[in-house]
């Protein structure tokens, strides 16, 4: 607009300066006041390209205008939950779990070493495709590798049926199910010693059904398993294809409170023994069978469940096994109860009674007492002071010390 | 002609009922944690039956995947879960005892909140455990923000309408009421805060980044050395002249956390030690999503008029 006033004032002054040119040779007087007005307009034309000329100095040493708001920074780009988009997406969840022991004291029956690396666990877990899912277990020992589990579950079956197909832990009772980095001691029971074939239990190559029965707020699983027929050192052997095991197993659960549940759980098993075998050939043709049931008492205080929790729970397994001198019938069980006492911190005990299987009248028992020290959920040290007194051998006094630790992926909480 | 009238009326009669059956069928939503299950009753309304897993008052960290969860994922039509590796130690035996294909990972009836809201604290560079519990796809405690609370709610309100087209108009309608309250409680809690924006506090563990950015607050420590780790002597004292030095005279805790640091270092500090609620139920006050918000804020607010006097 201002530009549009300064070339009207200009264009009006050049068109004063002509005009009186002409106007002159008509008339002197009037050429006076002429001149006046030329002035007048000379003067306000000067004035005005001042003040143009101050402006535009003015702009010219003012600060550049603000910078438009900045944009807000881009939220962070949400990643996807299954993992980093690469090509190690699809690996298997990979875990290894040490279990360090050292043994101090007398054991004349089970001399442990003073100090073994007595199990590397390593564990790789994947779904497999949208109907089943595999999960390995390798057992490292010092000597040697034992295929602890591997198999893999149908879970998304009709019926709510469930299916695992390989080698897996039996589902009788509680313990039997567990590996020895969740159990909340440093051995094993004894009854799993007498009665359920050693430190592996009954573990062995076959399939499992499980089925979820409809019985409103209480939890019924039902399990039937078929294996092969090989477990522990001295319970199961199959010396032709259809020397087969078979486990049945019922489950129930349910909550007493928010903090407090029930565990119950009944089982049963079935299979040839090796105590018909005569040089290597089985002429006895005996059978084992097992009747077992679990309770577990389980509290824990949802608002303070990272202090305080009790775990009770015992174990009682009746074995039958025939042999050439007849049938022996023999009772095993514990009873074990573990208490957090603070958010690193865990005291326990377990009382052990338990028939021999091949020689009922050959009692062990023993006590032990544990204490647990977590620093966090990957790493443990325990102590466990434990008494067993043998039938048939001198009594066994020892301290076990135990160190386990986990690195990879972050396993599930054992319940 | 008549006979055509007659079957055309019948089989309006079958779509009606079919579509009248369609939109009273009942959806089962298993959620993990309280503050999903509250978003979910504030869309789904009566077409929704909800249950939560995990109680407000417990560390969502460490929950038993209880036989009893199993039951409750074994009949769920829709899973949603929080995501971002909240729930790693006890969410996959349940997916897998559950036998329910409906909810499996990949699934139309599983929803993880997390993908659509804004995440803080995703690591970069390489992570170990020696830095403690941390969480490789970021924080986890994003519901603790009005306006992730909104996005949640919508992919609530979308996943609904995909498994119930029916009742889409009615979740929509449902998720607008939500969203229009929400929208008024925001400036009450803004305006409620606005004082203090810029204080310094601390916090037991990492629950609330999301929530102290919201409303502009500095978080200066952790009574936690490192994520899940406890609180350590050292450390302690290291919090405690640091908040002295910089006059910090607030510490916000968890109900499921032990008081007995955070009250030392209070004390120890002349400041308070405030419990707020991490989630819907972790306070009798905090019984859904909005009321959360209304119980945090008006606790904060209390606490911080009296540690500034503002």
């Amino acid at each position: 607009m201002r530009v549009f006033r300064i070339t009207c004032a200009a264009m009006t002054f050049a068109a004063l300066l002509v005009v009186p040119r002409s106007a002159a040779a008509q008339s002197a007087a009037p050429a006076e006041a002429l001149q006046q007005q030329i002035e007048l307009l000379r003067k306000e034309l000067g004035d005005r390209i001042a003040a143009l000329e101050a402006q535009l100095a003015a702009l010219k040493a003012a600060p550049p205008p603000e910078a438009a708001p900045a944009q807000p920074p881009p939220e962070p780009t949400p990643l996807p939950s299954g993992g980093a988009a690469n090509s190690k997406v699809f690996n298997p969840d990979m875990a290894v779990v040490g279990n360090f022991l050292g043994f101090g004291g007398r054991n004349v029956v089970n001399p442990s070493p003073a100090l073994e690396m007595a199990e590397s666990e390593a564990s790789f877990q994947a779904v497999v495709d949208p109907y089943a899912r595999g999960d390995f277990f390798l057992s490292f020992g010092e000597q040697g590798v034992n295929l602890e589990e591997g198999f893999l579950t149908f879970s998304e079956l009709p019926g709510k049926f469930q299916v695992k197909v390989g080698k897996m832990r039996a589902a009788f009772g509680k313990v039997n199910g567990m590996h020895t980095h969740a159990l909340s001691w440093a051995d094993r029971p004894l009854v799993t010693e007498n009665l359920l074939g050693g430190e592996d239990g009954i573990s062995d190559a076959g399939v499992s059904v499980a089925r979820l029965i409809p019985a409103g707020t209480l939890f019924l699983e039902a399990t039937g398993q078929v294996f092969r027929g090989d477990s522990g050192d001295n319970l199961f052997r199959s010396s032709t294809r259809a020397d087969l095991s078979y486990v049945g197993h019922l489950r129930a659960y349910h909550d007493l409170t928010e903090s407090t549940n029930l565990d119950l759980g009944g089982s049963v098993s079935r299979g040839h023994n090796p105590a018909g075998l005569v040089d290597g050939v089985d002429v006895g043709r005996f059978s084992t069978t097992l009747y077992g049931v679990d309770a577990t008492v389980h509290w824990r205080p949802l608002t303070r469940a990272i202090y305080h929790q009790f775990v009770g729970r015992t174990e009682l397994v009746w074995s039958r096994r025939d042999q050439f001198d007849g049938e022996q019938k023999s009772l095993g069980y514990y009873v074990s109860g573990d208490y957090q006492f603070a958010r690193r911190w865990f005291a326990g005990g377990r009382y052990d009674h338990s028939d021999r299987a091949d020689m009922a009248s050959t009692v062990d028992s023993g006590g032990s007492a544990i204490l647990t020290y977590r620093p966090s959920e990957f790493s443990q040290v325990r102590g466990q002071y434990r008494h067993i007194h043998f039938g048939d051998a001198p009594a066994a006094n020892e301290v076990i010390f135990q160190l386990q630790f986990s690195i990879g992926a972050h396993g599930a909480h054992v319940f | 002609m008549t006979s055509r009238t007659l079957s055309v009326s019948l089989a309006l009669a079958l779509l009606a009922a079919v579509t009248s059956a369609a939109s009273a069928q009942t959806l089962n939503v298993v959620t993990t944690t309280e503050d999903l299950g509250a978003i979910a009753r504030e869309v789904g309304g009566d077409k929704v039956a909800v249950t939560a897993l995990a109680k407000g008052y417990q560390d969502p960290h460490f929950v038993d995947p209880k036989p009893s969860f199993i039951l409750a994922v074994s009949r769920a039509d829709l899973l949603i879960v929080v995501g971002r590796e909240l729930e790693i130690g006890w969410l996959p035996p349940l997916l897998t005892s559950g036998r329910n294909n409906k909810v499996q990972q990949g699934s139309n009836g599983y929803l993880d909140a997390s993908l659509n809201v804004r995440i803080l604290d995703i690591p970069a560079g390489q992570i170990t455990r020696a830095m403690g519990d941390v969480h490789p796809l970021g924080n986890p405690h994003y519901w603790l923000e009005p306006g992730n609370g909104r996005k949640i709610a919508q992919a609530v309100k979308d996943k609904l309408t995909e498994l119930s087209p029916a009742n889409g108009a009615y979740f929509a309608q449902r998720y607008g009421d939500f969203d229009t309250r929400l929208a008024a409680a925001e400036k009450r809690w803004d305006a409620t805060m606005a004082p203090y924006k810029g204080t310094k506090i601390v916090t037991y563990h990492r629950s609330w980044p999301n929530f102290m950015e919201r409303f502009g607050l500095n978080v200066m420590g952790y009574v936690e050395p490192k994520p899940g780790i406890p609180p350590s002597p050292s450390h302690t004292l290291e919090l405690i002249q640091d908040m002295k030095a910089q006059g910090v005279k607030i510490v916000v805790v968890e109900p499921y956390f032990d008081l007995k640091t955070p009250q030392s270092i209070a004390t120890q500090v002349g400041g308070t030690v405030v419990v707020m609620a991490p989630s819907v139920g972790g306070a009798k006050e905090a019984g859904d999503y909005i009321k959360l918000f209304d119980y945090d804020v008006t606790l904060l607010a209390a606490a911080l008029k009296t540690a500034t006097g503002k």
